[in-house]
């Protein structure tokens, strides 16, 4: 691997690899020296051009536990408000010997056209680009995810995969690279997807995608579901009406107070309930739901630590001289063809 | 470097199972020597044929001293992150690192490891204990040690002291990490190739 753009290319050895390292990773955040010297003399710069504080500091933390160095550079007060290019930014770190470039972009696309271009000569993580991917959120939900499938499978998590478990992603799937990043993520390792969403709120050509379409969210829980995946509504995308009223929304498909009672009375004892964040209390998911013991959202962010230190320990630990024509065997776990389950 | 001959030179068994038992025997009972019995002892192997070797070492001072609980002062440690070749070798994903319930603070802790040859894995693993605590004594236990040191590092307690050339590969093949060519379990140390 030179690059993690997508989850979509990133083949099933490969996914298990990232997931498996995270595992030893996380062992280091329990350690009274949460560090570990792999990255010593390597400059990790954090290129976000749209505000984030959690993966941001994610990813702070993480290249910091690596022993990298880290620059933090925010779009705002920067040279990019006063017109500077993609280009010309990335030349910029170049020049400065950057190893590996977080990016987030409000344009999707623009981490590949890093990594497609000659501007920069350095390893690319996405962090988010439009609303088009976020491979490492897929990858930190996944491995959260398999935690809880191998607790209850009784093994050890290690080399696992999700075959079987039924995840059901719900919310603004439109403006979502969290559900895109994760449908493909979580097709690769052998989950069941389902999106639940308003029929507004679901991109052109989401039936050639490989899961399961629902409009009704109760339907979809009484059918019997692993883990509930809330998506934030994302207001600051939203540049027309896609639902009549937030409490309409959030009555039909949010996580509210009578669907956590269902899911007790649906004897579903150990489904749990996920959310990306930042959270809409009250909108797509509710407090009781959000600080319920089935919620993982701390132990997601308590993750995405870790499945960050795998990925930038595994893109920039190998041999810095390579040519950079070995690109991972990827495509071949690809799912391209469309699956009706 | 000396020139290779074309025709491929037959792995040859330095070790046999017999060999292994009775070298690991010894350094078990030196272990316990050296210490004047088993107090505050931590054997820690180092991934992967480091840690089957802790393992059976383990088992044998529990053996020879019936107050030790073998499960409970064996681990293992990775050292794959404090290595120095990180950014020439290729990428490797790391080991788990398992310490007993006691931790290593003011513990006498042994590493042990297959082959000690340059000596940069055991660099390695003194930097990593250095992160996990402070043992009181540690000292080094190699089932086979083959010279070519390029630090100021020796084992305290060796299986068997085997002079090579660097052309050469020292294999350690243990029934707990691998296989014979048939899927057979193989307990034997070979050298394949060289002049």
């Amino acid at each position: 691997m030179k690059h993690l753009l997508s989850t979509g290319d990133l083949s099933l050895s490969n996914a298990i690899r990232i997931l498996d390292t995270a595992e030893e990773m996380s062992a280091v955040g329990e350690r009274e020296v949460k560090k570990l010297p792999a990255l010593r003399g390597r400059t990790v710069v954090n290129l976000f051009f749209e505000d984030s504080t959690r993966t941001r500091i994610s990813f702070e933390a993480a290249a910091k536990r690596l022993s990298a160095d880290v620059i933090n550079f925010a779009a705002k007060g920067s040279s990019v408000s006063k017109g500077e290019s993609l280009k010309d930014t990335a030349q910029t770190l170049s020049a400065m010997g950057a190893d590996a470039v977080v990016i987030r972009h409000w344009a999707s696309g623009a981490p590949h056209r890093l990594a497609a271009t000659d501007w920069i000569d350095a390893a690319i993580i996405n962090a988010g680009d439009g609303t088009h991917e976020h491979p490492t959120q897929a990858l930190l939900d996944a491995f959260t995810m398999r935690r809880h499938w191998a607790r209850l499978a009784g093994t050890d998590s290690q080399g696992t995969d999700l075959k079987g478990m039924r995840v059901a992603i719900a919310g603004d799937v439109l403006h979502s690279r969290v559900a895109r990043s994760n449908v493909w993520l979580l097709r690769t390792l052998g989950a069941e997807v389902t999106l639940v969403a308003p029929p507004t709120l679901l991109p052109v050509g989401v039936d050639k995608w490989p899961c399961s379409v629902s409009y009704d969210l109760d339907q979809t829980l009484a059918n019997g579901v692993d883990s509930v995946m809330m998506l934030r509504v994302q207001g600051e995308r939203m540049n027309a009406s896609f639902f009549p009223s937030t409490r309409e929304y959030s009555r039909r498909w949010g996580f509210d107070n009578n669907r956590l009672r269902a899911l007790d009375d649906l004897g579903m004892t150990d489904t749990i309930i996920m959310h990306p964040g930042p959270m809409n209390r009250g909108l797509e998911i509710s407090a009781a739901a959000a600080d319920s013991p089935r919620s993982t959202v701390l132990a997601q962010v308590r993750n995405g630590v870790s499945v960050r230190m795998a990925a930038l320990y595994l893109l920039l630990s190998g041999d810095t001289r390579e040519p950079a024509a070995t690109r991972a065997p990827a495509n071949a776990a690809a799912p391209s063809t469309k699956e009706s389950n | 470097m000396t020139s290779v001959t074309n025709a491929p030179v037959p792995a040859r068994v330095v070790l046999s199972q017999a060999d292994i038992d009775r070298a690991l025997t010894r350094i078990a009972h030196e272990i316990l020597e050296a210490n004047k019995g088993s107090r505050d002892l931590v054997l820690l192997g180092i991934p992967r044929r480091g840690y089957p070797l802790a393992v059976r070492l383990a088992e044998k001072i529990a053996a020879a001293d019936t107050t030790v609980d073998a499960a409970a002062i064996v681990g293992q440690l990775d050292v794959t992150m404090f290595r120095d070749d990180l950014s020439h070798q290729g990428t490797r994903p790391p080991y788990p690192t398992r310490l007993p319930r006691t931790g290593i603070d003011n513990k006498v802790v042994v590493l042990i490891d297959d082959v000690l040859y340059s000596g940069r894995t055991i660099r390695a693993a003194l930097d990593a204990l250095v992160d996990l605590g402070r043992p009181r004594i540690v000292r080094l236990a190699v089932l086979i040690d083959r010279g070519h040191r390029e630090l100021p590092i020796r084992a305290d307690h060796v299986g068997k002291n085997l002079p090579t050339s660097s052309a050469e590969k020292v294999r350690v093949r243990l029934a707990e990490t691998d296989t014979s060519d048939a899927g057979a379990p193989v307990n034997e140390v070979v050298i394949e190739g060289g002049a």
